[in-house]
């Protein structure tokens, strides 16, 4: 007992003040909200042919970059002649609807977050039932983080919880293959109403780098209707 | 030398694949058998169409003690003498031949699916299901024990905790467990499939997606394979800091795993330390590549971040506060007693069933078997390193979290030795376009185990194949065989212990 009591004094406080205090520090090499920093030459598709998931469009009006299909994997940067595509260091990703997902050359800092239903029915109180349909246990594993002390979601009153039936919404990952489509509808049959979807990491946007496979369905739409997404490859756990 | 005799390879070797000899099936079950007899193991067994109605069989066997690997090859057409009956390693790698080729092993005693998705050969299904039938996961005859005094419990795919699908079927007898079986393939994404004339601009991401906690083991293999069949040589710092990355996702993993089976045993103080430094630790990995998984980091040819002296130091002094939380952290849950008796005698197998059913990894290390691909058949920066085998001997839940904690102290050994004798140079080297006609294969050590990638090439040097092996697809069945005579409330315990990979194994 003496023991224990000692390591817990040895291991310290160590949950993080975000958000009340700064954000913790990312690191330097980090991939966060990318921007559209320039105008590029008109015949030029470097960018388009080197991203893995089609996540860059060319319009009239300039680039426009996708973040449910991104995998944050900087091809776009490394062949870009002219500089037009830089990744930020902002972690803050997150939208309430799925077009607020495109970058182009005037988007704003941030996409506004969830709605006002889900803002007044489960401010105080979130239980989520988590369902990986076809991830690769990278969303998966840094789902688990976020219980863990140094994040500590129950400090927001948000917790995964055992069944479907005692949650408030699903947190989904993974490209939704055909094997899951079934199990993943029927999870979310059982969650009483209110409920929310929340779709996490590019293969549950948008199939991410699966998303041409005939073996998957391209992630948690249409399937389910969601009311928040959050990109990356993983997300990140901010 | 003799035509007949499987052909010996390195590790990373490309060799030409009309060197592979192609025997008869008779005599190529008939080598399989003997090689497995004298103690060698099935790396890989899979089928390959090479007209419409033949399909030619590869078995990549690995003799684990001497570190040797070898190729061998037939031709098989819609069925053949099921190899299972006479070698129980080979009895997972012939469903998925069956089920992806629709080739019938005759006299498999299991023959089931494994991912549950349509014959590659239209027209040849191994259980005469047609095409247009809709094929639903877990949906097969499963083992059942009948009586009045046994039940059955399904569980799955959707399971109570953060964790992949999966479902698992167990034949009870009041809390005994007498039997389980495991049906999974609710993670299959089709990635060997959408390998197939490759590489392109898609294929480092599914490499890195196919179990996304072991990116690092999985890129490594991939870049082998690739780097064998463009001749190129990997400058040793790009190899030094693979070897960095992949030892970090080691320490992650098994930091992880540690805490979750204090959790899982209701021991809360080395599971909440334990949740937090694998953060740390993968926190390392964000400092080398930005990303906490590794995505990114490698690529053919090399490594596509540096580890500069600056961010070097850094390293060092966090990984030396990382070891001296987890002195404290993890020996306060070996030294526990209330621990050891949920862990110690749970869910044991045999060093003799282990090596029977082809287990690798860190769950074989812990019934004995001395197998680890960074010292039996050593690759990038293990070339140089002397790394002991950490086993155990008791084969039960302890001994795969003891066994755990012993690699986390090598290789945080290991990798300071490898910051610290970093060598100058440059961190890549362009690779060509890939040799036509050739076949290579790749082993690496995972956190989970063997990782076997094997790939050949057309004459235009697209992939002909590219096929994938998980330590899990190894290991599943023994996680069956621990339960027996468990009491099921041990299940979450001995899964954990294993802590197998679904999107791994289902690809």
């Amino acid at each position: 007992m003496l023991r224990i009591l000692r390591a817990r004094i040895q291991q310290k406080h160590r949950t993080m003040k975000y958000p009340r205090g700064n954000f913790p520090e990312m690191p330097d090499r980090f991939a966060g909200r990318p921007v559209i920093t320039g105008q590029c030459g008109e015949s030029c598709r470097l960018c388009l042919d080197a991203c893995p998931t089609h996540a860059v469009s060319k319009t009239p009006e300039g680039l426009r970059l996708d973040l449910g299909r991104c995998l944050f994997c900087r091809s776009c940067v490394g062949v870009c002649p002219s500089g037009c595509i830089a990744f930020t260091s902002n972690h803050q990703l997150a939208a309430a609807k799925r077009e607020d997902l495109i970058i182009g050359p005037k988007s704003l800092e941030r996409a506004a977050a969830v709605s006002e239903i889900a803002r007044k029915f489960f401010r105080r109180s979130l239980k989520l039932r988590q369902v990986s349909a076809g991830g690769c246990n990278a969303c998966e594993a840094d789902a688990n983080v976020l219980s863990t002390p140094a994040w500590d979601m129950g400090r927001f009153g948000i917790s995964f919880v055992a069944s479907p039936r005692h949650a408030d919404g699903l947190l989904v990952t993974g490209p939704v293959t055909e094997n899951m489509l079934l199990a993943l509808r029927k999870t979310y049959e059982a969650v009483p109403e209110p409920r929310i979807v929340i779709a996490s990491g590019a293969c549950a946007l948008s199939g991410g780098v699966f998303g041409g496979n005939p073996e998957v369905t391209g992630g948690a739409e249409p399937a389910l209707p969601v009311d928040l997404f959050v990109p990356g490859c993983p997300r990140p756990t901010l | 030398m003799n035509m007949n005799n499987p052909l010996p390879v390195y590790n990373g070797e490309a060799v030409g694949i009309n060197k592979i000899p192609i025997v008869p099936p008779g005599l190529f079950l008939d080598s399989i058998v003997q090689a497995a007899n004298d103690g060698a193991r099935i790396a890989c067994l899979f089928g390959s169409p090479v007209a419409a109605r033949t399909i030619r069989l590869y078995a990549v066997l690995v003799h684990d003690p001497s570190g040797e690997l070898s190729i061998l090859a037939t031709y098989v057409t819609d069925r053949y003498p099921a190899l299972t009956p006479d070698c129980v390693q080979a009895h997972w790698f012939e469903r998925e031949i069956a089920e992806q080729w629709g080739v019938r092993p005759e006299g498999h005693l299991w023959l089931k699916p494994v991912r549950f998705h349509h014959s590659y050969r239209p027209e040849h299904d191994a259980w005469g299901r047609s095409p247009n039938d809709p094929i639903l996961p877990s949906v097969m005859d499963f083992f059942r024990v009948e009586g009045e005094e046994t039940h059955e419990v399904a569980v799955g795919p959707v399971h109570a905790g953060v964790i992949e699908p999966g479902h698992f079927r167990f034949q009870c007898h009041g809390e005994n467990v007498m039997h389980l079986e495991i049906s999974l393939g609710y993670q299959h994404r089709g990635i060997e499939r959408a390998l197939q004339g490759g590489p392109d601009k898609r294929t480092i991401h599914f490499m890195e997606t196919l179990a996304g906690d072991s990116t690092i083991g999985h890129a490594t293999a991939y870049c082998g394979l690739v780097e064998s069949l463009t001749h190129t040589q990997v400058p040793a710092r790009a190899q030094m800091i693979r070897g960095i990355a992949a030892e970090l996702e080691r320490v992650a993993n098994h930091v992880g795993d540690l805490g979750a089976l204090a959790g899982d045993v209701g021991f809360l103080p080395t599971q909440n330390y334990c949740g937090r430094i694998r953060g740390d630790v993968l926190n390392l990995t964000a400092l080398l590549c930005g990303n906490r998984f590794g995505r990114g980091l490698l690529v053919p040819g090399g490594v596509a971040w540096d580890l500069d002296p600056d961010r070097a130091g850094e390293m060092m002094a966090r990984l030396e506060a990382i070891e001296a939380d987890l002195a404290v952290a993890i020996p306060l849950m070996f030294d526990a007693p209330s621990v050891l008796a949920r862990l110690e005698g749970t869910g044991s197998l045999s060093i003799e069933l282990a090596r029977r059913i082809g287990m690798v990894g860190g769950p074989a290390r812990a019934c004995g078997l001395v197998c680890d691909v960074r010292t039996q058949l050593p690759y990038g920066a293990y070339r140089f390193a002397t790394l002991p085998v950490s086993t155990y001997h008791t084969g039960d839940c302890f001994a795969r979290a003891y066994v755990r904690w012993l690699e986390v102290q090598r290789s945080f050994h290991l990798t300071r030795q490898l910051i610290e004798s970093l060598t100058d140079g440059p961190l890549t080297r362009p690779c060509g376009a890939l040799d036509p006609d050739q076949l290579a294969v790749a082993l690496t050590e995972g956190w989970r185990g063997e990782i076997c990638h094997v790939a050949a090439t057309d004459e235009d040097g697209r992939f002909l194949f590219y096929k994938v092996v998980d330590p899990s697809f190894h290991n599943w069945f023994g996680l069956a065989l621990a339960m027996r005579n468990q009491q099921i409330s041990d299940f979450p315990l001995c899964n954990k212990s294993f802590n197998l990979s679904y999107c791994g194994h289902d690809l």
